[in-house]
């Protein structure tokens, strides 16, 4: 057994597909329409293309708005992702007007930051390290 | 008031969470958890978390701020000048010239 795909509620698939590949860096891998406005819509990373996908699925479900409020406002990310350096991404994201409710931050083994996805979820990026 | 901030105070890790919106002021709960977890060892829930920032708030100690859809916490010291300033205030305290002197 293997984790291939996970995913993120998002309020307006246009826009996260513009955020996630655009903005963080990933490419889209499978985009079918689903009838009416909803999509399959993947993104995974350039650096592993045949790795984990991102689904990045419509919200439209009544629980999900609560929910990811909830998470929002008590700065919980929905998602964390692997990066090579963060505060270079820091750095780099936040040029783009990417807005981070944490700045990095060393959490014992890991250096991490939380940031703002324009599509309802917060976002964690970290490596290993100081 | 002044209770409030001595029962706030009395506990280790409420004084954690203030040394840790010292080192930043304008955390999330997240951040705030990550924190005590990450530096300090103290793997308290959420919920825990939240209760002693709540009696931190009640104190006057962290105020809490809405912006958007996120909420921060900061410090705010402002009840501990009171305290210090009872006791180290501008008046130079006189020494008694007798051992009878006024306590």
């Amino acid at each position: 057994m293997r984790i291939n795909l996970t995913s993120v509620f998002v309020d307006d698939q246009e826009k996260a597909q513009r955020f996630y590949t655009d903005v963080l860096g990933f490419v889209k891998k499978h985009d079918v329409p689903l009838g009416g406005e909803d999509r399959w819509l993947t993104v995974v990373s350039p650096e592993d293309p045949d790795g984990t996908e991102l689904l990045l699925e419509p919200d439209k479900h009544p629980a999900v708005k609560p929910y990811t409020t909830a998470l929002v406002e008590d700065g919980i990310p929905a998602a964390a992702f692997a990066v090579d350096d963060v505060r270079a991404e820091f750095d780099r994201l936040s040029k783009l007007g990417v807005r981070f409710t944490q700045e990095p931050t060393e959490m014992g083994p890991v250096t991490t930051a939380v940031l703002d996805d324009t599509c309802g979820n917060l976002i964690q990026i970290m490596h290993n390290g100081g | 008031m002044a209770d409030d901030v001595f029962k706030a105070l009395a506990d280790p890790t409420r004084r954690r969470i203030l040394d840790e919106l010292t080192d930043r002021n304008g955390q999330t709960l997240f951040e705030i958890c990550g924190r005590l977890v990450t530096r300090h060892g103290l793997g308290l829930s959420r919920q825990a978390v939240s209760q002693h920032l709540a009696v931190l708030e009640s104190a006057g100690l962290v105020s809490t701020r809405r912006e958007g859809r996120y909420k921060f916490h900061d410090l705010d010291t402002e009840p501990l000048e009171h305290i210090v300033g009872r006791w180290l205030g501008p008046k130079t305290p006189r020494t008694p010239k007798t051992p009878e002197g006024t306590p």
